[in-house]
């Protein structure tokens, strides 16, 4: 130690090594940071799933999860949001049980018919607890989707 | 100096092994039929709900479609029109299926290329009155907007950025080069 302080030249070629160094690790650590932070892969959800829990878990159910997806597959959009009335925004219908038994909103087609009955409750209310209203969507715009 | 030493050659040599372990480990999910994640995995649905395995899961549906970068890494206009997917037009016996193959360009884009918005792949999906005159007045340049009302969920990004595909897709619509572009502006012929 006490060599080093004393010669001038060893203590610059350390500094400079490590400067070397950590300007090299650095460059690893973004390189491997960089990978943890590029999304590879599927984000949680599909695009455009909608969670629907303004009332679901304070009436004792888990949340809906609503994937467009697998509707779409089956229905053209003007079905649901021409034929049925749907707003195109979480939130703006307020659909309630009572609503769809009526033959509302999903009731218009969950009857047993067209699609599965009102009894199997755990299909659609089948979300983890504590997600909150929203639809799932892969931009990170302002616009409507803010999962 | 600044010179790379061997130590710093072998600590590159194994950090680029390990990179290309973990693109390895990432790439099958990324691409192929790996990019859906089951119901169980997705982060919103309960795996402990008790009718979870009588759902369908999202690589059972689309792993046969017509393929996307984005979105649900599906393009659906694509599915419908190459007979993939035949979703219903309708559910109630009286409704009117309109369908409307008409172009609109629209060259009010700052430095950005000029926008073409396709109605038939619009009307093959939607119902008329779903934009017009509700977000969109029908007559051309009726209705103004700019790309940050749009951005911002209003607009084309009413659906796009939600449920169709996002808005970080430009070209998808800024698809006319100004430059080579001798038409008309607005209405173009109907097919």
């Amino acid at each position: 130690m006490s060599n080093l302080q004393n010669n001038p030249n060893s203590t610059r070629s350390i500094i400079e090594g490590l400067q070397t160094n950590r300007s090299f690790g650095v460059l690893i650590l973004s390189l491997l940071a960089l990978l943890l932070v590029v999304p590879i892969g599927p984000a949680q959800g599909e695009y455009a799933d909608v969670v629907l829990n303004e009332q679901a878990e304070k009436e004792g159910v888990r949340p809906v999860i609503y994937p467009h997806w697998f509707h779409r597959i089956r229905f053209r959009c003007k079905v649901c949001h021409s034929e049925l009335g749907f707003e195109m925004r979480v939130g703006a219908n307020k659909i309630d049980m009572a609503a769809i038994t009526d033959g509302k909103f999903c009731g218009a087609c969950h009857t047993g018919d067209v699609a599965w009955g009102l009894e199997f409750c755990d299909r659609c209310h089948s979300g983890l607890p504590g997600l909150k209203t929203g639809i799932k969507s892969g931009s990170k715009s302002g616009g409507p989707g803010f999962y | 100096m600044t010179r790379i030493t061997q130590k710093q050659t072998m600590l590159t040599f194994w950090s680029l092994l390990l990179c290309l372990l973990v693109l390895q480990l990432h790439l099958p999910q990324a691409v192929g039929a790996g990019q859906w994640k089951d119901l169980t995995e997705d982060g919103l649905h309960d795996p402990d709900g008790p009718a979870i395995s009588e759902l369908q899961n999202p690589a059972e549906a689309m792993s046969e479609f017509p393929k996307d970068a984005v979105g649900n890494k599906v393009r659906w206009v694509n599915a419908l029109r190459e007979g993939y997917i035949e979703p219903r037009t309708n559910i109630l016996p009286g409704t009117q299926i309109k369908v409307l193959d008409m172009d609109i360009i629209y060259e009010r884009t700052g430095d950005q290329k000029y926008v073409l918005f396709p109605h038939r792949a619009h009307t093959e999906w939607l119902d008329c009155s779903n934009c017009h005159e509700r977000i969109f007045k029908e007559k051309f340049r009726a209705t103004p907007m700019t790309m940050m009302e749009i951005l911002n969920g209003n607009y084309c990004g009413q659906c796009h950025g939600a449920v169709s595909f996002p808005l970080t897709e430009c070209y998808r619509c800024h698809s006319v080069n100004p430059s080579t572009f001798k038409g008309k502006i607005g209405v173009q012929p109907t097919k």
